[in-house]
């Protein structure tokens, strides 16, 4: 049976060995027959050698998250023969290098084997061994547009383009493609069962990573200034910004340019540019991640004390220490929420999606320069590294910045008094001036030690607690201002909720939790502090499914000690491997939580099929859910 | 104690500057340092010399670090905006504000604590990024205020109150800064104002980074015979080889300087820098040169001092950047934001 647009596909390749803009393309020509897919790149913290793999998911359900299972697998990497053939599923494909002979102690008579010579074929066709080994991924890029469908003039249109300016390029790269798809179509059943076709569904959809998103998302939002230290997973954000700012914010007569990129000595130094910055009132931002974040912690306390905007985003890698520095995880949640000494707490989003860093990153330069502190953007590899569909970035051309509660000059001449630490409109937030702004009103001194409402150093006790006890009348300020949860379904007596790159397998998930009578309200975390909403979803359901990426349920701790919520509501689904979570993990934890708990389920006509709807509902068991992690 | 307002009352004869303001329109709070610290020394020069360039007190930026000398930018300039940030990190800090705004001028005060341990990573590579600003270390050799430990800049030999001798190698940040290449870098004494004054008003109008170690004795901790940080040492031990006097725009040179000895050099606002060798052979503008001579003293125990290495057509980061001349921090969504038709394009440029 032939089934459409509805596989994974994964590239075993060797790192350096430029497999990766082959791969680029396969996933771009696939965009650009409108078929959706998202890709994930599992590369290893190393420049050439060791291996690399690159995987499609191509979903026509519009699934972004990843599935268990390979359905074809490229398998070009010798080394990792022997587990990448044990990937793919019964039934699924191995296309392979038949030039050598494949080790027969590998064979498995549950898949199609499909070789072809590529080494042998490209011998002849060119004199340079460098060649013949770029050309390998192209040979099979090739094979692929016969084997699945993939419109070969969308791959020679893009060959053309990509190699615009170096056309010497061109004819070879296509010669190349020729070789693979003559092969296949002469010597191989063509098309397999597993095939593309075009649609429509994508409509003006986009492909990009957070990452880049993100950067035009700081752009958009009026940063100026990028510090930053290099680290895997974040570089490629303030590499991205740099890029489009030299694009997008460079004066055309002089070439002076409205923004400044400074690549830092370290973490350290590069928070406390964006917080001298913001000090002196201009939009500045960092990209970093888990051990940037632990290296900033001393200054964000002092810019939580102090009160100075400053946004940062953390690109998750799974940690602790260097841990696994090109894998993926959610492991910074903690450590961000209320990172330094003291009582220090940080407002948070949790971006799931390119567009929504793109929103947030604009949004965190609004919210920092509003509640004067500064705004952490959780992203991770998953959503900022990959390239991902997304609907198109957009942007409100009546929208103005809120640039906080900054006097000028003249309103410094309209009050009698000032006191930087005031809370005058009793939301927690004071009225701040920035250098240079008066010749004999509203300078003061910032500082991280005690200061009273007027900033004058004091150790005194009540004007220290008064100022902890308005911090924290700032803090619900803030937690008005995030941005809200996005809660779905209604109901049901147990809720499941997640946040950030989780979401991205969770439709999947949850439609095959549906159609195995297991119902679910849904609702995505996307800022911290909580609102009122969160509170009441977990309050209002028996028991909640919270799906995560890190060891210990660092959401659950962080939703516990903030809502006040009963631990034992809370079942956490969890992973921790480094690849994304996938719909499989996700609908086994729940599904054995249920088996455990001896909950009833709905039962749904045509169950285990897709889109089934429940007939009737069995009664509801009196069973406890406990709170034990079923991961 | 915890904050000391001074009392608002002028001397009716006080002098004004060019602007109308008198030299009390510089000052800041009271200072509570021990009575006799350099430090203080070093605010009241940065005070009188703020006062003498009749820049408006609301452009300077003040920055510092952790120590006694970082609570200093207290006690000077209280009509400023000033920032006292963490433990070797007013580098930092610094950078921020100098990007934010181009205008401004930055005043950066740290210690030896502060910028040759905890912060020497900061102050290298401030150091290497050009930034605009004037960047003062009040050089105790001690730790004061956690009561008296060596700090980095201590000579090794040199002894504690009790006569426990530092067995540690010194940082010396002058050499550091002459090496890391800082375009203007100086050495003075607290206890010598007539130096220090020109100098600072010299580095506030350099444009580029200019730093000015300057040994600022600790009289609490470090001020005892055995010290090589102790007013009696350096009264005896500091030699200058290049003496600054600052000119102002428009104003005449009137002292009299015997041929080769005195050079003129141009500061960015029109104003001079009159540099009067008092070591015949030394050249302030060779920095290999400046570096040979302050080692071959620091082996002979000397402090040399004065305006050791300048380079008056220096850059500074901004230029490095090629930012535009208004400050960042003014830019608004007009000139920041490059709106709905500009994010098509890319959208399509993604697809």
């Amino acid at each position: 049976m032939t089934t459409y647009n509805d596989f994974v596909i994964r590239f075993a390749n060797v790192n350096g060995s430029g497999s990766a803009s082959a791969n680029g393309m396969f996933a771009k020509a696939l965009f650009r027959m409108g078929v959706p897919i998202a890709t994930r790149n599992i590369f290893p913290s190393n420049i050439e050698g060791l291996p690399t793999w690159f995987e499609v998911r191509v979903s026509e359900d519009r699934h972004h998250g990843r599935r268990e299972g390979v359905d074809l697998m490229v398998a070009m990497n010798a080394e990792t023969y022997a587990e990448d053939v044990a990937s793919v599923v019964p039934g699924g494909f191995l296309l392979y290098d038949n030039s050598k002979g494949l080790d027969r102690r590998l064979f498995r008579p549950d898949i199609t084997e499909i070789g072809i010579p590529i080494a042998k074929l490209l011998l002849p066709e060119f004199a340079d061994p460098k060649q013949r080994k770029l050309f390998k991924n192209i040979v099979y890029l090739g094979a692929l547009s016969a084997l699945i469908n993939i419109d070969f003039e969308v791959i020679t249109g893009m060959v053309s383009t990509q190699y615009r300016g170096k056309d010497e390029l061109i004819a070879p790269n296509i010669h190349a493609l020729e070789i693979g798809r003559g092969y296949a179509r002469e010597y191989l059943d063509c098309p397999l069962p597993i095939q593309l076709r075009r649609t429509s569904a994508l409509g003006d959809s986009i492909m990009i990573d957070g990452n880049a998103a993100a950067a035009l998302g700081a752009i958009y939002g009026g940063a100026t200034i990028c510090a930053w230290y290099p680290i895997t997973p974040s570089t490629s954000m303030a590499e991205a910004f740099e890029k489009h700012a030299g694009q997008l914010r460079t004066e055309t007569e002089t070439g002076q340019r409205k923004f400044a990129v400074l690549q830092a000595e370290d973490e350290l130094s590069a928070i406390g540019i964006v917080i001298g910055a913001g000090w002196n009132g201009a939009r500045a931002f960092t990209a970093t991640s888990g051990p940037g974040l632990s290296l900033m912690s001393e200054f964000l306390g002092l810019a939580y004390f102090a009160e100075i905007p400053a946004v940062l985003f953390d690109i998750q890698r799974a940690g602790p220490s260097t841990g696994m520095p090109t894998r993926t995880q959610q492991g910074d949640v903690l450590l961000a929420a209320y990172a330094s000494h003291g009582d220090t707490k940080h407002p948070l989003m949790f971006p799931s999606s390119p567009k929504e860093c793109f929103d947030f990153a604009a949004d965190a330069m609004d919210l920092a320069d509003r509640l004067q502190t500064p705004v952490i953007v959780l992203s991770d590899l998953e959503v900022g590294m990959n390239d991902n569909l997304s609907e198109p970035l957009t942007w409100d051309d009546s929208r103005r910045y809120d640039r906080g509660k900054v006097l000028s000059r003249e309103d410094l001449d309209a009050i009698e008094e000032f006191g930087r630490y005031v809370d005058v409109d009793g939301d927690g937030i004071g009225y701040r001036t920035l250098p240079g702004t008066h010749p004999t009103k509203g300078a003061f001194f910032t500082r991280g030690t005690s200061r009273d409402a007027y900033a004058r150093y004091t150790e005194a006790p009540e004007a220290y607690t008064e100022n902890m006890d308005r911090l924290l009348v700032k803090w619900r300020t803030a937690a008005s201002l995030v941005p809200a949860p996005e809660i779905s379904g209604h109901g049901h007596r147990a809720g499941i909720v997640f946040y950030g790159s989780t979401a991205m397998p969770m439709g999947e998930a949850m439609q095959r939790l549906a159609d195995e009578g297991v119902q679910l309200d849904a609702m995505r975390i996307r800022g911290f502090p909580f609102s009122q909403e969160v509170t009441e979803f977990l309050h209002r359901h028996e028991f909640v499914f919270l799906v995560e990426q890190n060891r210990d349920a660092q959401m659950k701790t962080l939703l516990v000690n903030e809502t006040g919520v009963d631990a034992a509501k809370i079942v956490p689904v969890l992973y921790y491997g480094g690849m994304s979570i996938s719909a499989d993990t996700i609908q086994a934890s729940v599904l054995d939580h249920y088996e455990k708990m001896r909950l009833p389920r709905l039962w749904a006509v045509g169950r285990g099929t897709r889109g089934g709807t429940p007939r009737m509902q069995t009664a509801i068991g009196r069973g406890s859910p406990g709170g034990d992690s079923v991961a | 104690m915890t904050f000391v307002a001074k009392p608002r009352v002028h001397h009716p004869l006080l002098p004004t500057n060019e602007i109308g303001l008198t030299r009390r329109d510089y000052e800041g709070l009271v200072s509570t340092l021990c009575a006799g610290c350099g430090h203080d020394s070093v605010s009241a020069a940065i005070v009188q010399a703020c006062a003498e360039l009749a820049i408006p007190p609301h452009q300077f930026a003040k920055v510092s670090g952790i120590g006694c000398s970082s609570k200093t930018p207290s006690y000077f300039l209280g009509n400023s905006h000033g920032f006292n940030s963490v433990h070797g990190r007013m580098p930092s800090v610094a950078t921020g504000a100098n990007l934010a705004n181009r205008e401004l001028y930055c005043i950066g005060v740290s210690g030896d604590g502060d910028s040759a341990s905890i912060g020497i990573g900061q102050f290298a590579h401030i150091v290497r990024r050009r930034i605009n600003m004037l960047y003062i270390v009040d050089n105790n050799g001690t730790y004061g205020l956690t009561k008296g430990q060596f700090s980095a800049t201590n000579d090794k030999g040199s002894t504690s109150k009790k006569g426990v001798p530092n067995l540690y190698e010194p940082i010396d940040l002058v050499s550091m800064a002459l090496q890391i290449g800082a375009s203007f870098v100086a050495r003075s004494f607290s206890g010598d104002k007539a130096q220090l004054v020109p100098l600072i008003k010299a580095g506030l109008l350099h444009r580029g980074f200019a730093f000015i170690d300057v040994i600022s004795p600790c009289v609490a901790f470090n001020n005892h015979n055995g010290s090589t940080k102790s007013y009696d040492y350096l009264r005896t031990h500091a030699a200058s080889v290049v003496t600054a006097d600052f000119i102002a725009a428009g104003e005449e040179i009137t002292a009299d300087y015997a041929p080769g000895e005195a050079e003129t050099v141009r500061m960015p606002d029109g104003s001079r820098l009159r540099l009067r060798k008092l070591d015949g052979s030394y050249d302030p503008h060779n920095r290999a040169h400046a570096l040979e001579h302050v080692l071959e003293a620091q082996q002979e125990g000397e402090v040399v001092t004065g305006l050791l290495y300048v380079d008056p057509d220096a850059s500074d980061c901004h230029e490095i950047l090629d930012t535009v001349e208004t400050p960042l921090n003014a830019l608004g969504e007009a000139e920041l934001c490059p709106g709905s038709e500009a994010l098509d394009r890319i959208n399509a440029s993604f697809r």
